[in-house]
């Protein structure tokens, strides 16, 4: 044989080597081509659940869903494709849409990000016919939250997107997907959001789905969000609104002997829809810049007020668990109580009053002299400081100064003063008078709405309660919620209660309560004026009624107000009317309340 | 089955021959259908499935290959020419009436098929180069000969790159094996090897590379002959050529291609990388084939090509869908076949005792084999992305048909 025809042929093997070494290499040893053809081939679409419905404690839907579609990119399968066009469509600027075309990528190539939400149906229509020519979008089926009455915003809460931080912590959520970023959506997003599915089909070149993959074998289901059942009495919370109306402050009606919040008003409030959507955020920046009202602010959970006159039943409570008083203690009260060099006024009233008649009047002498008895009863504590942590641990028990940490959002402490706080402002030489104020709910102390209802709840039950929280059941109706089942007990003798609902009853029926009197229902109550120093004062008003079984008790404040009896008082015995006839039949004092404007 | 006549030649058809070429067209109709059979579409046979289209490709070709083997095989050298300028002919026709396909300029419409005068040049071509070749002439004699068998091969290359096909250009260097065996000097595949590698210096990195590297052996052999005058003048020249080619290069890269196949030529040596981009179709190729793993993923279950991420998944990158349907042995089988196929023609050749059946021999293994070497090394990803179908595989007529006639021409002359 010819060397030549020898060296041809060897050439021809050699190449032929090289290729089979090749083909060896990229098919058998190299595994991430396979790895590779599946990324291409497949695509794992997120089956959204739709979030939880949240119903009102009669079955009313309080929340609901809503369809709508998303625009999604795989940046690591876009191709070039008209951009004028798909700008068009979405109705976004050419910079805006590579400005997101761009994040998509930082964030991920190979998984899908949002490109656009909430397209309305007939864009989403249209879109979906020209999907073919913008290979790496695909449109995705989402659900919005909807509120059929723009009620209970703040304690309902929103949902928004993740941002990078919660995307970093958890990894179940992606770019794009909502979270409960407050309230109840918050509180309960585990709950709420269910569980997302996946389903894994195959995809041709230009992104269209052409089939499911081995038959839908290793598709998940979506599991739907739990539906929760609120303790929130829908129609009631729509009617405390109504009275609240061009005033600020808040209502929370507790039913005592669960600690489940029948309505929470907080006012100035806003529209719950329009944080949903598209619009969120800017809605979302207009009610932060409104300055003026501060819709955001929820005054039921962080307002700090003076606790007013509403707090010297506290007072009392505590006198008479130290024993310092009896229900028949009596003090003389000559117009106030006099510390030498300065004296806490009292209005006046008739003569000497007993502890019944010091509610049903707000003496304020009584109240003070049974406060400084407490703190200088050297028998039980050696020192002020010993004597006052006592009265603030008291005051602690009932539920002030302290989170519920329940299922309400973004709580306020509130202020009662520390026993090295007043070592600090007095230079550790301080007594009972130096803090007199206290006993009378001015001074130092702070309280929020839901801390004042709670502790007529106390009162209601004669000296324990149930966290007050808003959401009753979950998943089903009659599988209740179990995350505060707990009494609490605040360490008071059953009996010194009997005291403060008498008193509570007199104000109400001969006192300074008697605009909260309701005909049929024997309600209790108590007004409270608190000082505001920046301003008219906050009116206030708790009740209980009815008075042989609470079913209701109510806190109510309205800044600038003025007396309890003025504003607050009307409120609650409307709120109380409401729930328990569900019909008020006062429609005069409704009418004024309602067209009553203190802002 | 096969006698081997020591005068050369064989007195049956060479059935071996008939069997790779049956192999080749059954794999090449079977991957086609995977790739293109639509399970939705309303006629099994239609016209317009690239399927039945290949099926009639294939049915016209046994045809063609029958009345082949029919027709007396003299008529061959004595038609070559007149063969060879006919296709010229052809290919000039297109050049003033064709249309253009994918970015060449070579096929003329006949109804509702396109013909591609190019794939039958080459047959031309191997035919008049035989023939020239065969004339009894002693090549190391008339320094003419080779200028004027370039020239027949220079032809065509030069109709061709003006239908701007620069890809079937190329195959026509496939007579390198040809001249080789007919006695240009072993040089002509050492001076290839070293210009395409000093090609690649040149762009992979910088021309400058290339010139030192050249400058560097030069010096070299300028120190160990530094006696022998004769040599370091010979030396010098080459030197100047080396030169000269990598300016050539250069411009010739940035200047005479096309900026498709300075993208395709860029990508491969990773100078831009740009999954999306012009990589786009040499990656999803190797994920196509890579994927296929030893066995593949079964007929009619390749995601790559079924699912279109591969282009032209049933003419240039067929191999493709061999690779991820049926694995490492579906490739290891194309492989073997075409190395097989090859080897028997030049074998075959080697044996005739008429040179004209003796060079067309080579000329034609050279065509299958640079078909095989340029198709499936760009499917790997091993050369560069250039659009020339793998013979009697790939979809399309053109393409078959002159196969199919180059091949059994060569059956005929050998059975004489």
């Amino acid at each position: 044989m010819d060397i030549r025809y020898r060296i041809i042929v060897f050439i021809i093997l050699i190449v032929t080597l090289v290729f089979l070494v090749r083909l060896f290499h990229l098919q058998v040893l190299d595994p991430s081509y396979g790895e590779r053809a599946e990324k291409n081939a497949l695509r794992s679409i997120v089956e959204h659940p739709a979030r939880g419905l949240i119903y009102d404690r009669n079955d009313s839907l309080l929340v609901y869903n809503d369809a709508a579609y998303d625009l999604m990119v795989v940046p690591g399968e876009m191709r070039a494709f008209d951009t004028a066009d798909l700008c068009r469509i979405l109705n976004i600027s050419q910079q805006e849409l590579m400005k997101r075309i761009e994040k998509a990528r930082k964030y991920s190539k190979q998984s899908p990000s949002l490109v656009a939400q909430q397209m309305s149906k007939s864009d989403y229509g249209y879109l979906q016919e020209k999907l073919y020519k913008f290979p790496g979008f695909f449109v995705q089926n989402r659900t919005l939250r909807h509120y059929p009455k723009p009620i209970a915003a703040h304690i309902l809460g929103y949902v928004g997107e993740v941002d990078e931080k919660i995307l970093e912590e958890n990894n179940y959520y992606q770019l794009g997907d909502y979270i409960g970023i407050s309230g109840i959506e918050k509180a309960y997003e585990q709950e709420l959001r269910g569980t997302k599915g996946k389903r894994i089909v195959f995809v041709d070149v230009h992104s269209r789905v052409i089939g499911s993959y081995k038959n839908g074998e290793e598709d998940e289901l979506s599991v739907q969000g739990q539906s929760l059942w609120s303790t929130l009495d829908g129609a009631l919370q729509e009617y405390g609104e109504k009275l609240m109306h061009n005033k600020r402050g808040s209502i929370v009606a507790i039913e005592p002997a669960t600690g489940e919040i029948l309505c929470i008003v907080s006012m100035p409030t806003y529209d719950p829809n329009l944080l949903v959507g598209s619009a969120r955020s800017k809605n979302y920046n207009a009610l932060t810049q409104d300055l003026n009202r501060r819709p955001l602010f929820n005054r039921a959970l962080q307002a700090m007020y003076p606790p007013g006159s509403t707090f010297k039943l506290a007072s009392a409570l505590i006198a008479l668990e130290e024993e310092v008083i009896t229900p028949r203690t009596i003090y003389s009260c000559g117009g106030g109580y006099n510390m030498g060099s300065h004296t806490v006024k009292c209005h006046p009233h008739a003569g000497n009053p007993d502890l019944i008649y010091a509610i049903t009047t707000s003496c304020n002498t009584y109240f003070c002299r049974s406060f400084y008895n407490t703190l200088s009863n050297r028998k039980r504590y050696k020192n002020i400081q010993e004597a006052y942590q006592a009265w603030k641990d008291h005051i602690n028990a009932l539920g002030f100064g302290v989170k519920f940490d329940s299922d309400l959002p973004y709580e306020t402490r509130g202020i009662i003063p520390s026993v090295e706080y007043f070592d600090k402002l007095h230079r550790k030489s301080w007594h009972a008078n130096s803090i007199i104020s206290m006993s009378i709910g001015q001074g130092e102390a702070a309280v929020t709405p839901i801390q004042m209802a709670n502790f007529v709840a106390i009162i209601a039950n004669k000296g324990f309660y149930y966290k007050p929280h808003v959401i009753k059941a979950i998943d089903t109706k009659d599988t209740p919620n179990d995350r505060y089942p707990e009494k609490v007990d605040c360490h008071f003798d059953k009996k010194h209660f009997d005291a403060i609902l008498e008193g509570m009853e007199q104000a109400v029926l001969i006192g300074t309560g008697r605009i909260a009197q309701i005909p049929g229902i024997k309600v209790l109550g108590k007004t409270g004026t608190a000082q505001n120093p920046h301003g008219k004062d906050h009116s206030v008003f708790v009740s209980i009624a009815p008075k042989e079984d609470p079913k209701i008790v109510v806190f109510c404040l309205v800044e600038n107000g003025g007396f309890g009896a003025t504003v607050a008082a009307p409120i609650a015995s409307l709120i109380t009317e409401f729930y328990l006839n569900r019909e008020v039949k006062r429609k005069d004092l409704e009418k004024r309340i309602i067209s009553m404007s203190t802002l | 089955m096969i006698k081997e006549v020591s005068l050369g030649g064989s007195n049956e058809f060479d059935i071996r021959l008939i069997l790779y070429y049956l192999a080749l067209i059954s794999i090449g109709l079977i991957t086609i259908f995977s790739t293109s059979y639509n399970p939705a579409a309303e006629n099994f046979f239609s016209m317009s499935n690239a399927y039945t289209r290949q099926l009639v490709f294939i049915g016209t070709s046994l045809i063609i290959a029958i009345v082949i083997l029919l027709i007396k095989g003299q008529y061959y050298s004595f038609l070559a020419y007149p063969i060879y300028l006919f296709c010229l002919f052809l290919m000039i026709l297109v050049l003033f009436f064709g249309t253009e396909i994918s970015g060449a300029h070579a096929w003329i419409k006949i109804g509702n098929f396109s013909i591609q005068p190019t794939e039958f040049c080459k047959f031309g071509t191997a035919l008049a180069l035989a023939k020239f070749f065969s004339e009894g002439k002693t090549l190391q004699e008339k320094k003419n000969t080779w200028l004027a068998a370039f020239c027949i091969i220079l032809a065509p290359v030069f109709i061709i790159m003006l239908q701007k096909d620069t890809g079937s250009a190329l195959v026509f260097l496939s007579f390198i094996f040809l001249f080789y065996r007919i006695g240009l000097t072993g040089w002509i595949l050492v001076v290839g090897a070293v210009s395409v590698t000093l090609f690649l210096i040149t762009l992979y990195w910088n021309e400058i590379y290339a010139i030192a590297l050249i400058t560097t052996v030069f010096i070299g052999f300028w120190i160990w002959n530094r006696r022998d005058k004769k040599k370091l003048i010979r030396n010098a020249i080459i030197y100047g050529l080396a030169l000269m080619f990598i300016a050539i290069a250069d411009i010739g890269y940035s200047k005479v291609l096309q900026s498709h196949q300075k993208m395709r030529i860029d990508t491969l040596l990773g100078i831009v990388n740009d999954p999306q981009g012009a990589d786009y179709n040499l990656n999803q190729s190797k994920i196509a084939i890579g994927s296929g793993g030893w066995t593949g993923k079964g007929y009619r279950s390749g995601t790559q090509t079924k699912l279109n991420f591969v282009p032209e998944q049933h003419t240039d990158f067929i191999f493709c869908g061999i690779g991820e349907e049926w694995g490492f042995l579906g490739s290891l089988t194309i492989c073997l076949l075409f190395l097989g196929l090859v080897l028997r023609i030049l074998r075959l050749s080697e044996r005739q005792r008429d040179p004209f059946v003796k060079y067309y021999g080579y000329g034609i293994a050279g065509i299958f084999f640079f078909h095989f070497f340029i198709n499936i090394g760009m499917t790997i990803g091993l050369l560069p992305i250039i659009g020339i179908p793998l013979p009697l595989i790939s979809y399309g007529g053109s393409s078959l048909w002159a196969f199919t006639i180059m091949l059994f021409v060569f059956v005929k002359l050998d059975y004489r």
